[in-house]
């Protein structure tokens, strides 16, 4: 084994395009030991391309990716042995069952039924080892999935949305089972996901993606502190017709108005500073509003502002 | 046990056993061909043919009227009239044929003529008999040919001659068809179970998923080789078992050379297969390339008729492709009785031409 250094993996202005998109292009990034890192962006962001360069199973047109210092074109055997995967929505044999699902990838890591029994156990399985995989619902398959991952007891864990498409109560399971994992093992974790709240929860570290690019990068707190900070008026007007002028109120700092739904969205500096005197303004102006509503920004709100996209719109 | 080798190719077996429809199709379906052809081809007991017949009305023809009164007469169930004659002609060794002589006006029997229900019309006049056939039909010109003499009593087998029917093994349908059917055997059961497997497992991305794994790629190939040769050679004892009690059919060579053969029809179409399914994951892309590759060779080389009957400028065309030669040699070593020495270049032929495809294949096989 080698020597590992702090940085668990690192990503060196890597690009890969096909045809004439640029699928990644010249992305730099480190992951430490034990952190957990979200990739997020909308559908086409580049985060597949760039987890599957991660995984070996794709190659960089340009630039290096290094996993515990080695590199995918000398080290591959010991690579599979370190890393566990989860592709985006793998189908597994439908007529095989949990166990013997696991029973085959552990054969590939020389792993014996006991570790597949602690795997039943450590994704809940336990009730379904004798159903075939065709049976399981969404949830249940993507545990599957997630124990196959785990079955060689991988050191970096890479996770292809791990919860797209389950409901938030099989969403929150597999929550549960990475936290866990992360406090009793130490695993480094790369994730991708279009679910803000899932990288909010989940990792320490957040990449937000578009069109290829790092748009932003950092903690949570790092990410809506700073040029970035702010705080958010919402609210829907009676009458969408009637657009007042809100850039004389104190702290305001963009106004957005969304022609669809008729929708306002004040970014300010503080709630307690802006909202007396917003209210005042709409009661003099004689405008009444439908609903309001005061919130911290989140990560959705930066990734419009940084954009002017939303998540769901794909590229 | 946890070796990756024999966890592969448990689950192919498994995969296999667990889907009825895949073991209907290639365990009992070959069997219930075999009978069905078998039986069809072998034990004609007779066959009808039915003759559109005109009368003149009173008094008739006195030969057919012989004829007729030494036919069982046909009635119809409501009306109690007479609709037309029953009469067996021939015996055992010459086949028996039984005759079904419909009396019909002459409008009816040009109707019955021009609807494929009958080859032959005989009017009756009161000193004569007309046929009229087709004599570019082989089926007419036999009518005629044996109903003629019987009707106006004349001999048809020449005296002297002696008639040996054919029913020594080796010689009936039974012998030429087994052979053929286990050569088909092995080249559907290899091309539909691993072509489409891979492709199956492509779209699924298990592929993908499987070689992010540090699966070695040799036994993930491996175990699909030996768990299809396994099921061919439990397909073809099936077959051949059935066979010899049923039909009594026995291997004349050498049992080493039909194996030797068996194996490099598997290696053959092994290597076919991987070519096949290197790229592509859709499963319908996949299907039209299976059948573009099995269908000629279902149809041309000789597995239910022999390829002679087509032109021949295609013959030797025909006695290249794969399944031609596999069939032709097992149906040597079943029939003619050839050894190992005979096989050995076709046997060679076979085995490079699947590792050289394979070795292509493997070469542009996509697995992520």
């Amino acid at each position: 084994m080698k020597q590992a250094s702090e940085n668990i993996v690192e990503i060196k202005n890597v690009s890969k395009s096909f045809k004439n998109v640029h699928a990644v292009n010249d992305i730099s990034l480190t992951v430490k030991k034990g952190e957990y890192l979200a990739l997020l962006g909308p559908n086409g962001a580049g985060k597949t391309t760039l987890v599957e360069m991660i995984e070996g199973l794709q190659h960089p047109d340009s630039g290096e990716i290094l996993l515990l210092n080695s590199h995918w074109g000398r080290h591959k055997d010991f690579l599979h042995r370190a890393i566990g995967i989860s592709l985006q929505e793998t189908r597994f044999i439908d007529k095989l069952t949990v166990k013997e699902t696991l029973m085959l990838f552990a054969s590939f890591y020389s792993e014996s039924s006991k570790r597949v029994d602690e795997i039943v156990e450590l994704t809940g399985l336990q009730e379904k080892t004798r159903s075939y995989t065709v049976n399981l619902s969404g949830g249940q398959r993507q545990r599957l999935a997630l124990g196959i991952a785990l079955i060689n007891k991988p050191g970096i864990l890479l996770l292809d949305e791990p919860t797209t498409g389950l409901d938030p109560a099989s969403r929150r399971e597999i929550w549960r089972i990475l936290l866990d994992l992360k406090e009793r093992e130490k695993t480094t974790m790369i994730l991708t996901t279009h679910y803000m709240e899932e990288a909010s929860y989940l990792c320490d570290k957040i990449v937000i993606m578009h069109k290829g690019r790092i748009l932003a990068r950092g903690k949570l707190h790092e990410l809506l502190s700073g040029n970035n900070s702010g705080e958010i008026i919402e609210f829907f007007p009676d009458n969408p017709e009637q657009k007042p002028d809100f850039s004389c109120l104190p702290g305001i700092r963009n106004i957005e108005w969304d022609e669809q739904s008729g929708k306002c969205k004040l970014i300010i500096n503080e709630i307690v500073e802006t909202l007396p005197v917003f209210m005042k303004h709409t009661h003099a102006l004689g405008y009444t509003l439908k609903s309001l509503e005061c919130r911290k920004m989140t990560l959705e709100d930066l990734f419009v502002e940084m954009t002017g996209r939303t998540f769901s719109e794909n590229e | 046990m946890n070796h990756p080798l024999y966890q592969l190719i448990l689950i192919r077996f498994k995969d296999f056993l667990r889907e009825p429809g895949v073991v209907f199709w290639s365990v009992i379906f070959p069997i219930a061909m075999a009978w069905v052809l078998g039986v069809a081809f072998s034990n004609k007991a007779e066959t009808v043919q039915t003759i559109a017949l005109v009368r003149n009305g009173s008094p008739g023809n006195p030969q057919l009227n012989d004829f007729l009164a030494g036919s069982q007469p046909l009635y119809d169930s409501l009306t109690g009239n007479i609709t037309g004659y029953r009469k067996e002609l021939g015996d055992q060794k010459t086949g028996r044929q039984v005759y079904r002589l419909i009396t019909v006006n002459r409008d009816s029997a040009i109707l019955m003529v021009k609807r494929g229900q009958t080859s032959l019309m005989i009017t009756e006049k009161a000193d004569s008999l007309h046929y009229y056939f087709d004599p570019a039909t082989a089926e007419a010109r036999l009518n005629y040919l044996i109903l003629s003499p019987a009707i106006e009593k004349e001999q048809y087998v020449f005296k002297g001659a002696e008639i040996k029917p054919l029913t020594t093994v080796g010689t009936r349908y039974i012998d030429y068809l087994v052979p053929g059917l286990i050569a088909i055997g092995i080249m559907n059961s290899i091309l539909w179970g691993i072509s489409y497997t891979f492709i199956d497992m492509r779209s699924r991305k298990l592929l993908r998923r499987m070689v992010a794994t540090p699966m070695k790629k040799s036994y993930f190939l491996v175990s699909h080789f030996v768990s299809r040769l396994c099921l061919t050679i439990i397909e073809a004892l099936i077959l051949l078992v059935f066979s010899r009690f049923y039909f009594n059919l026995a291997i004349q060579g050498s049992l080493v050379a039909f194996i030797m053969m068996f194996l490099a029809g598997n290696i053959c179409f092994m290597g076919i297969a991987v070519l096949i399914s290197s790229r592509t994951a859709n499963s319908n892309i996949g299907n039209g390339l299976i059948n573009f590759v099995s269908m000629p060779m279902t149809i041309l080389s000789g597995i239910f008729f022999s390829y002679h009957n087509f032109p021949d400028v295609v013959i030797p065309f025909i006695q290249k492709l794969p399944l031609t030669i596999l069939t032709d040699n097992i149906r040597g070593i079943f029939i003619e009785g050839i050894g190992i020495k005979e096989i050995i270049p076709e046997f060679m032929v076979l085995s490079g031409f699947g590792l050289l495809l394979s070795f292509i294949g493997l070469r542009i096989f996509k697995w992520y």
